[in-house]
């Protein structure tokens, strides 16, 4: 018998939860203990996915897939090399984020502990879905935890950023279950058949005029999750208010939730509408990456200079994307893992500092490389990973973007490359007034350096980003080839379309206003 | 013998390694051993690579490496590979042996500074990043070293950071040279799509096939060449070098003068063919070279921090070597930069020397008459000085003489006219530096007076050899008038650059140019003698008489302020008011209206306080239930 990993990844955590309510809320050693190693056991396991993984092979791999559940829904589960490594992302990230709060977090531990890891079984549930009923559930599970991680362990103005938080998102989300119920329905007419399978899905032809308006509420959902220009003001506000493991996995994973959604649904679903949007798309992404970087110089909190740093990434990751090709592509899924890394990171780095200072406005510090060397190394690395300094992971995801983008439009390219003069400057301006020049707060002569705790969680990631940077062949070669299945789907699709009607076989004339099968 | 030449790089990365993982528990001693040896390993791969190639026939260069593959994705592909051929060599052991020597004299110099062994895993990072940057075979590697000498840079301009001024010149450092490498992503990026690589030996090929149009390789030589501009600090991407003072006065000498800055020099060179196929790009880069020659030598003449003036010199030396690569005489760019790395690193190394007998002092109107107190500094000090000047018989006077003859022999009149106009400068500033501290009253301060000391022989013994080699080094590359082989450079360089084919001038004109160079740095040092010796009372009579003129130099052409009211300021202002205006005003308030109009944001917050959950989880049930009942039918 195969062990199901995937749904052992996905619940062990969920388990986690439940066997916590049920021990006592003083112990804390108990309950991180049990926490945290159930998150490193799953670690662990979602590792041998990597070496399980055949890059070559077509189609999804490691599939769970019970039979109906009755109207299409499936308990269906599988991943290919996109969802692989943000799989292995969040399983690596929420050990590191569980861990950096242990004397983050002092009230309501056990509660904390639980939300985390519904928290875990929620994304993972995202990236494995292949079912869309079983998407949908997991894309607003995640929101729950994550209210109340912001909602309770945030700081003064976590009222209001919860709030947006929601609102945002959840209007998002809702025009997309309209869209799914679109689809199932238009699936039924077509066929006969209930399906929410999102292979069915892939091989209807829905009428071009449809498609727009179900391509809209896809890509709302998607686009504010991202967040793209102009949906990201929920995102400094949320950043700020976190808590720290709250940050990390907010910036970490759940926005490449928003991409994911592109590349997995929005994109491949509705070729036509894509054909008609992706311009405004890319516009948009690019609007992203010069005003998240314009808007990130002049911050004066460092996790809301974080958080535009991430509209700005996450514009350039969306506008790779939008180029549709495998070069772009590739870099994008490449730049999603960097950006989880460096901004995670970034946000780990400025917790240990609000931490010691239980501030986080950049004039209140200053001069502190002297007082916290080791730190200063650790924050260094971060910032020049999320800068894209060659030799680290950034530099390989960022120039294989640039790369796609070229060859999709040279006028993009040139607008998205002034990210490398922004991104030097608004991070390098941060660290100077935050690290060097002279100690000015004495308040800053008793702060420690970073303890073994803390370097713990923090190597990993450096590692990472050396390796990353350095040799990212056992990366690249098993995302590539699913990533150029994804784009050849989407582009023979489109193909369909743009020739005229009249010259389209019988086969793929579309039904007037409802939709055929491919 | 030559394959050993990939391993060059890897020992002083590893010393840097071992310096920032374990550097707390080794001795001052043994950090010093083990940084110095690292680099002194490279350089004797270097030469053994080196005299290896000596016996190998031109048609098979480059020799290339591919360690491992590198980028992939699509047609995206990049190894991490090195290639060796003629003009590595001459990098490598410019690199190494002169990075060799300015470790060694950095254990004296540095020698109480608590951040020591933090100092030596810098320099021996950026060893290793320099080494990658000359021996990468394609530009994305390239590109690698590129940035990793940029980020060392910035780490050690900023090496005091307490030094809020040492922390800006850093920050700014980094931030300028990024401007230039946009320019060079995007030309890479126009290579690569318009080849399929960026492999030096695909480039070249391609060029020799006719695949790029020449508007496109006048583009992308164009775009490379800001790169340039960039890390070789031309106009107008100049203004972060001056500031790089901040550093430690070896890091002066090695990075921002002997090294590092000639990484543009380099890059053009490597691409010979790809600019002298678009001719307009070489052009733009002769006329830069020129403008940035004669631009930063005014700026030098009238400083009185004594590394500011080397500061400036530099700037106008790498002019020159473009100038050298903008006329087609390749060659004697590269040759440019070789000598330069000789005499200006021995500039700064005794101007280092100079400094820390005078604990720190840096004004030269503070200084005077060092000469007696400093036997071991002057002598090597004044050589440096008259090898720049292009005094006959040292090396910067056949390097640029090369430059200048070649520049006139293409009928550039207006770029020769404009690099003698930029030697006389040369020779005037070296000289009234030189008279400033060295002749003339005492104008030290007491308690320096107090400790003034000779450096120790760790300090003076590379400042010897330095000044050996700035007397010695032109003689490979003799003028062509005695005879054709004279140039041993010229000829080692050609399986890599070819000479540029016409425009030969006879041998009396030759000798007529270099009788004019010679005459131009005699007027600049008379005049130097005259302003700072003879007659000191010239130079104050003449800023009495044009005020303004000496306002607008000492001030730099007030660029820099420039620079700030025209760009930065306009940004951070004009961002400051788009969030305020634009972020929280108009898509929040787009956000908080629509949502209070509709009733849902006032009520959802008024019920937040008893729950706002419970209505949330009510939402997503009732989502639920109404999609399951869709489903039912």
């Amino acid at each position: 018998m195969n062990i199901p990993i995937l749904s052992l990844i996905t619940f062990l955590p969920l388990a986690g939860a439940l066997l916590l309510i049920f021990l006592p809320k003083e112990n804390k050693n108990l309950l991180y203990g049990i926490a945290l190693s159930l998150a490193v056991v799953v670690f662990l396991v979602s590792l041998s996915l990597y070496f399980g993984f055949d890059a070559q092979a077509d189609g999804p791999q490691f599939v769970e897939k019970t039979g109906w559940l009755g109207f299409g829904i499936q308990y269906h589960l599988g991943i290919d090399g996109i969802s692989l490594f943000l799989v292995l992302l969040t399983t690596l990230l929420m050990p590191i984020a569980l861990l950096s709060s242990w004397s983050y977090i002092q009230d309501r531990i056990k509660v904390y502990l639980i939300f985390m890891l519904i928290l875990e079984t929620g994304i993972i549930g995202v990236f494995i879905s292949l079912n869309m009923f079983l998407f949908y559930v997991f894309w607003e599970a995640t929101l729950i935890p994550m209210y109340f991680l912001i909602g309770i362990w945030g700081g003064k103005r976590r009222i209001y950023a919860t709030m947006k938080f929601v609102l945002f998102t959840m209007l998002g989300s809702l025009l997309m279950l309209v869209a799914i119920f679109v689809l199932y329905h238009l699936y039924y007419k077509a066929t006969g058949t209930y399906s929410l399978n999102i292979f069915d899905y892939y091989q209807m032809l829905l009428d071009p005029k449809l498609q727009t308006w179900l391509f809209l509420a896809f890509a709302l959902a998607f686009a504010i999750k991202v967040p793209m220009f102009p949906f990201h003001t929920w995102l400094p506000d949320a950043h700020v208010e976190a808590p720290t493991a709250g940050s990390v996995i907010l910036a970490a994973v759940l926005l490449k939730m928003g991409a994911y959604g592109f590349i997995r649904f929005a994109l491949p679903l509705f070729p036509n509408a894509v054909e008609t949007f992706l311009p405004v798309l890319s516009v948009l992404a690019i609007i992203g990456i010069i005003y998240g970087g314009l808007m990130a110089l002049i911050q004066k909190d460092i996790k809301s200079l974080v958080a535009y740093s991430s509209v700005s990434h996450m514009g350039l990751i969306m506008l790779a994307l939008f180029s549709l090709n495998v070069e772009g592509a590739t870099g994008a899924i490449y730049q999603m893992l960097n950006h989880g890394l460096s901004t995670g990171m970034l946000f780990l780095v400025v917790g240990i500092l609000y931490e010691r200072s239980h501030t986080r406005l950049i004039k209140d510090f200053g001069g502190l490389s002297k007082q916290m060397p080791v730190f200063s190394a650790f924050f260094l690395v971060a910032l020049l990973s999320s800068a894209g300094l060659p030799g680290l992971n950034g530099f390989v995801g960022e120039i294989t973007c640039f790369f796609g983008i070229f060859a999709a439009n040279k006028t993009f390219a040139i607008l998205s490359v002034s990210t490398v003069i922004l991104a030097a400057a608004y991070l390098l301006w941060m660290f100077e007034r935050v690290m060097h020049g002279p100690i000015t707060n004495e308040k800053i002569l008793s702060y420690k350096d970073v303890n073994k705790r803390e370097i713990v969680y923090l190597v990993p990631i450096v590692v990472l980003m050396f390796w990353m940077g350095l040799y990212p062949q056992p990366f690249l070669r098993k995302i590539e080839p699913s990533v150029a299945r994804a784009i050849a789907g989407i582009k023979s699709a489109t193909k369909v379309f743009v020739q005229k009607p009249e010259s389209v076989p019988a086969k793929f004339k579309i039904p007037e206003g409802s939709a055929g099968i491919r | 013998m030559t394959d050993v030449f990939w391993l060059i790089p890897f020992a002083p990365a590893l010393s840097s390694v071992v310096l920032v993982l374990f550097g707390s528990k080794l001795s001052k001693k043994w950090v010093s051993l083990q940084a110095c040896g690292a680099v002194f390993l490279s350089f004797v791969f270097a030469l053994v690579a080196f005299l290896g190639s000596l016996k190998i026939s031109p048609d098979n260069f480059p020799i290339v490496k591919t360690l491992f593959p590198w980028i992939g994705a699509g047609s995206f592909q990049a190894g991490f590979s090195f290639q060796f051929d003629p003009l590595s060599a001459v990098m490598v052991l410019v690199v190494t042996g002169v990075g060799f020597l300015i470790h060694l004299y950095s254990v004296g110099y540095m020698a109480h500074d608590t951040g020591y062994t933090r100092y030596f895993a810098y320099l021996n990072l950026f060893t290793f990043a320099m080494l990658i940057l000359v021996l990468a075979s394609n530009m994305v590697l390239m590109f690698v070293g590129w940035e990793g000498v940029g980020l060392c840079s910035y780490l050690l301009i900023g090496f005091w950071f307490e030094k809020p001024s040492a922390a800006a010149a850093g920050k700014k450092a980094f931030i300028v040279n990024r401007i230039g490498d946009m320019g060079f992503i995007l030309g890479l990026l126009f290579i690569f799509v318009a080849i399929g690589s960026s492999e030096f030996s695909a480039i070249n090929k391609a060029i020799g096939q006719g695949l790029f149009p020449q508007a496109l390789a006048t583009l992308i030589a164009i775009l490379l060449f800001v790169g340039a501009t960039g890390k070789s600090a031309q106009v107008p991407l100049y203004v972060w070098l001056p500031d790089a003072m901040e550093g430690p006065t070896p890091v002066s000498a090695l990075i921002h003068a002997a090294t590092m800055v000639t990484a543009g020099v380099y890059m053009v060179a490597r691409l010979n063919l790809l600019f002298t196929f678009s001719g307009t790009a070489a052009d733009i880069v002769a006329l830069v070279g020129a403008l940035t020659a004669v631009f930063a030598a005014t700026m030098a003449l009238t400083q009185n921090d004594i590394k500011r003036v080397l500061a400036y010199s530099t700037i106008s030396q790498l002019g020159y070597m473009f100038i050298g690569c903008g006329v087609g005489a390749y060659a004697a760019g590269v040759f440019h930069l070789y000598t330069h790395a000789f005499f200006k690193s021995l500039l700064f190394l005794s101007a280092g020397s100079v400094i820390h007998a005078l604990s720190g002092q840096q004004d030269m109107r503070k200084m005077g008459g060092l000469r007696k107190y400093l036997p071991r500094t002057f002598p090597p000090f004044l050589i440096g000085a008259i090898a720049i000047s292009g005094i006959p018989f040292l090396s910067g006077f056949f390097s640029k003489d090369a430059i200048l003859t070649e520049a006139f022999a293409q009928g550039r009149y207006f770029v020769w006219a404009l690099g003698l106009a930029g030697a006389v400068m040369t020779a005037f500033y070296m000289f009234r530096l030189i008279f400033l501290t060295f002749y003339g009253e005492e104008r030290i301060e007491p308690e320096a007076k107090h400790h003034l000391h000779e450096s120790p022989k760790v300090m003076t013994v590379p400042l010897a050899i330095l000044a050996v080699f700035s007397i010695i080094a032109g003689y490979i590359g003799l003028p062509a008038v005695l005879g054709e082989k004279a140039d041993l450079f010229k000829r080692f360089l050609e399986p890599v650059i070819k000479p540029p084919a016409e425009g030969h001038i006879g041998a009396g004109t030759e000798w007529l140019l270099m009788l004019v160079s010679v005459a131009v740095a005699a007027v600049g040092i008379s005049v130097a003698y005259l302003f700072y010796l003879k007659n000191p009372r010239i130079p104050h009579a003449l800023v009495a008489r044009l005020p303004w003129l000496y306002k607008l130099l000492y001030n730099k052409y007030f660029v820099d302020e420039i620079y700030g009211a025209v760009i930065v300021n306009p940004l951070v202002k004009g961002s400051d008011w788009v969030y305020g205006h634009f972020d929280l005003k108009v898509i929040d308030g787009a956000l908080d209206g629509s949502a209070a109009a509709a009733g849902f944001f006032g009520k959802a917050l008024s019920v937040l306080q008893t729950g706002f959950v419970k209505d949330y989880a009510l939402v997503f049930l009732l989502g639920a239930v109404i999609f399951i009942g869709v489903l039912l039918f």
